[in-house]
């Protein structure tokens, strides 16, 4: 179904590049999708984050290795195309934020016009449905509203697309086959192998965006259209608040049950009484307790 | 029942009343027979130092209320360990189900966490209602057939555990295991999905859940209170509250850490249920392994194991090379930085970094507090040092005392021998003592 939908006549924008080779000559078509991001401290418009690095992801990949790839080493098959995609509000200060993407190096972008508290995920499925992407990129999570980082799954469950979480690389190997370098927690990574089209939110850790020029933002194209909203009536019946301090977790006594035990919980050291002591062992012998003591851990990487 | 304090009335009376014929014989009943002998010229001679016993403290107690005073009872009842009651739950009507991380087969503190608070909901609610642990991969210890309280899940407030440890959970399968969250769904319909909202295990598989089923989840939740959850927006600017008992209430729950307090008051089953069948996952994305890092790429700060170096290091090749050699990351102390021998962004402690390692080993590091502030959080910490009374060294879980410049020779020499150790068992240390087993 989605390869269907890909082919559609009805994609926009990308179709008329599209429509130029087949299949496998295809150039890439990869959409980020971005959105109006916040100041962690001052609460100030900005691009966001993880957006940015999503468009960073999505240039390096045009410009480097994915036409040639995808295009089975049929170099010369076309530039890959890149489609920005917002959905919001779109205010005249939000605006200027989103010409701060375009200042990378993208020459236009679709504004999907959108009430106050709409709900974007239909207007952002449909978009993308139309745009004939191969591979979307989405940040993980958003900077402003509820950022529960559910954009792109629904995106790939309404698309029925394969999603992969917190990507830091793309390259696309030949034959609409991408390897994904996925950031594991301790600065680990992880490969995997994803056939276009699929759907990515990028990591924290990717590659930093590259600076946005002014008067290149300023020159490209905001191409608005206002669509229907559907309200989100889950959210406008939270009751949302600036943030409380978290309380912090007193440590407690198993079992305290006097004010007495409960004092000397709360007061005690977090005592390490000093583990093994190794003297007279010869150096060998001290550095085989060192060596096992890390395979029990487990840190040491098999090579 | 031993703990019962029992008074013999008339004991007592005696012991008080130094002129009773049975006083001498009574005292000598309670403190030990060695307190009061009758010396061989016939003289009666009392022990001072047979008196009493040494109190949990280590301080000596002489206790002249005939073992029915408290201090006596106290040191008696720490003696003996404390079973906790086993809660069990037959026939559940509803089920709270929690999807725990277990890396490495284990629960981990933020696990627990999200275990306390599914027993809190569980507990809350009018009818039976089960909390079910669901775990992919395999567990370090196994469970039994029957009820296990004893078991880290029973302990931890499980009722019951679905161990899905087939190969085709293992490594990054999200579809699969999707498939399974939704087999478990139809067969429990669970009242709540909890997840640890960890990056990349819990946050992922309740963010598919949720879309799967079409459901709005609560991600990133810190506090359930009086039927309220509250989240957390985005950059934690907001605090988002819905009502649990709201028709678009969440079901599924992604919990940060210290959402609630983990269990330690009662121990739970812990017993197996049966899998319901899983179809077959269409598997579009395909887990090519885990990619070499250079360990001095990752980030200090979230460095697994960190190799760090001080003033007691005097050939910084061999450090290089050890730490090559082990695969860690490089860190160093104030002085060593101070001395131009390693960059500053390596600086672990208070000026530094405060690192979060796993295993930090200290060669030639004395442990100053503004070093040690920054190893706070580290798991094991290893110490090598010439100095057997340094603070590093009281902070360490393994200590190594002996020039630096020669046991990391010997450690690195193990490093690379290692990898030679693990295809063939039989080389290395004759004896059974380097019978490891690398998985
Ligand atoms: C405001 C302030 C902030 C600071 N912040 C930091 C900070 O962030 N991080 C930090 O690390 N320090 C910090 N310091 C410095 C800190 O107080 C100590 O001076 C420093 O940590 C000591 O470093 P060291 O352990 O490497 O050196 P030393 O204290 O000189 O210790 C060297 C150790 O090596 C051992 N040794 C010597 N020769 C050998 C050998 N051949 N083999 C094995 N062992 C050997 C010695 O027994 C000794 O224990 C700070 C100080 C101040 C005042």
């Amino acid at each position: 179904m989605s390869r269907d939908s890909i082919k559609s006549p009805a994609a926009t924008l990308a179709s008329n590049l599209n429509s130029s080779t087949g299949q496998t000559g295809k150039p890439l078509t990869i959409t980020t999708l971005v959105s109006v991001g916040q100041h962690p401290k001052s609460g100030r418009a900005r691009v966001a984050d993880q957006d940015a690095k999503a468009l960073e992801l999505a240039l390096s990949l045009s410009a480097g290795k994915g036409t040639a790839a995808v295009g089975k080493g049929e170099a010369g098959a076309g530039k890959s195309q890149i489609n920005l995609i917002h959905a919001g509000t779109a205010t005249a200060e939000q605006q200027l934020v989103l010409r701060g993407y375009l200042g990378m190096g993208v020459g236009q972008m679709r504004v999907l016009k959108q009430s106050d508290g709409a709900d974007v995920i239909p207007v952002l499925v449909d978009a993308v449905r139309k745009s004939g992407s191969d591979v979307v990129l989405t940040g993980s999570r958003a900077e402003a509203g509820e950022g529960s980082g559910m954009t792109p799954y629904l995106v790939a469950q309404s698309l029925g697309w394969p999603m992969v979480p917190a990507a830091v690389e793309i390259t696309a190997v030949g034959s609409g086959e991408f390897e994904i370098l996925q950031a594991l927690p301790r600065g680990q990574r992880r490969l995997l192998k994803v056939r276009a089209p699929f759907v990515a939110s990028i990591d924290a850790a990717a590659a930093e965006a590259r600076q946005t020029a002014w008067a290149a933002g300023q020159r490209g194209a905001l191409e608005h259209m206002t669509l229907s909203s559907n309200d989100d009536a889950v959210l406008a019946e939270a009751a949302v608040e600036p943030a409380r301090k978290r309380p912090k977790r007193i440590a407690r006594a198993k079992k305290a049950k006097t004010a007495a035990d409960r004092f000397k919980a709360a007061t005690a050291k977090s005592a390490s009484k000093g583990g093994a002591v190794l003297v007279k062992e010869s150096a060998e012998e001290k550095a085989e307790a060192i060596y096992q003591m890390l395979l029990s851990q487990g840190v040491l990487k098999a090579r | 029942m031993s703990d019962v304090i029992r008074k013999d009335p008339r004991k007592n009376w005696i012991l008080r009343n130094r002129l009773h014929p049975l006083h001498e014989q009574v005292v000598a009943e309670m403190n030990g027979p060695a307190a009061v002998v009758r010396g061989p010229s016939g003289l009666i001679r009392k022990n001072p130092h047979a008196v009493g016993f040494i109190g949990p403290n280590g301080i000596k107690r002489i206790d002249r209320l005939g073992g029915s005073g408290s201090a006596a009872a106290s040191a008696k009842r720490e003696q003996q360990e404390e079973q906790l009651p086993i809660i069990a739950i037959e026939q559940p009507q509803s089920y709270v189900v929690v999807v725990v991380d277990a890396a490495n087969g284990e629960l981990s503190a933020h696990d627990r966490d999200v275990l306390g608070q599914a027993r809190l909901l569980a507990d809350g609610r009018a009818e039976n209602t089960a909390v079910v642990a669901l775990v992919f991969g395999a567990l370090k210890a196994a469970l039994g057939e029957a009820a296990n309280p004893d078991h880290a899940f029973g302990l931890a407030g499980a009722d019951r555990v679905m161990l899905f440890d087939d190969e085709c959970y293992a490594g990054f399968a999200p579809e699969q295991q999707l498939e399974a969250m939704l087999a478990v769904d139809r067969q429990l319909s669970p009242v709540n999905w909890l997840f640890p909202d960890t990056h990349l295990s819990g946050n992922d598989r309740a963010l598919r859940l949720a879309a799967r089923l079409g459901e709005r989840p609560a991600m990133h939740a810190w506090q359930i209170k009086d039927g309220k959850v509250t989240s957390r927006g985005g950059s934690e600017m907001t605090d988002i509250t819905r009502d649990l008992a709201a028709a678009t209430a969440p079901r599924i729950l992604a919990l940060a850490s210290e959402c609630a307090l983990p269990v330690d008051e009662a121990r739970y089953e812990a017993r197996l249920l049966p899998l319901p069948s899983v179809p077959n996952a269409m598997v579009r994305i395909k887990d090519a392994g885990a990619v070499a890092v250079d360990p001095n790429q990752i980030a200090m700060g979230e460095a697994e194991f960190i190799l760090s170096a001080g003033n007691g290091i005097h050939d910084w090749d061999q450090f290089h090379a050890t730490a090559a050699a082990l695969g860690a990351t490089e860190g160093a102390s104030r002085v060593a930085v101070d001395n131009g021998f390693m960059p500053r962004f390596r600086q672990v402690g208070a000026t530094g970094t405060w690192v979060t390692a796993r295993v930090y080993i200290a060669v030639g590091i004395s442990g100053a507090v503004q070093h040690l502030q920054g190893i706070g959080s580290c798991e094991k910490v290893i110490a090598i040092n010439t100095d057997a009374g340094c603070d590093m060294v009281k902070r360490a879980d393994l200590s190594v005392i002996g020039d630096s410049q020669e046991i990391l020779a010997a450690l690195k020499a193990r490093a690379e021998q290692g990898a030679v150790a693990v295809s063939e068992p039989q080389q290395g240390k004759a004896d059974g003592e380097s019978n490891h087993n690398v998985a």
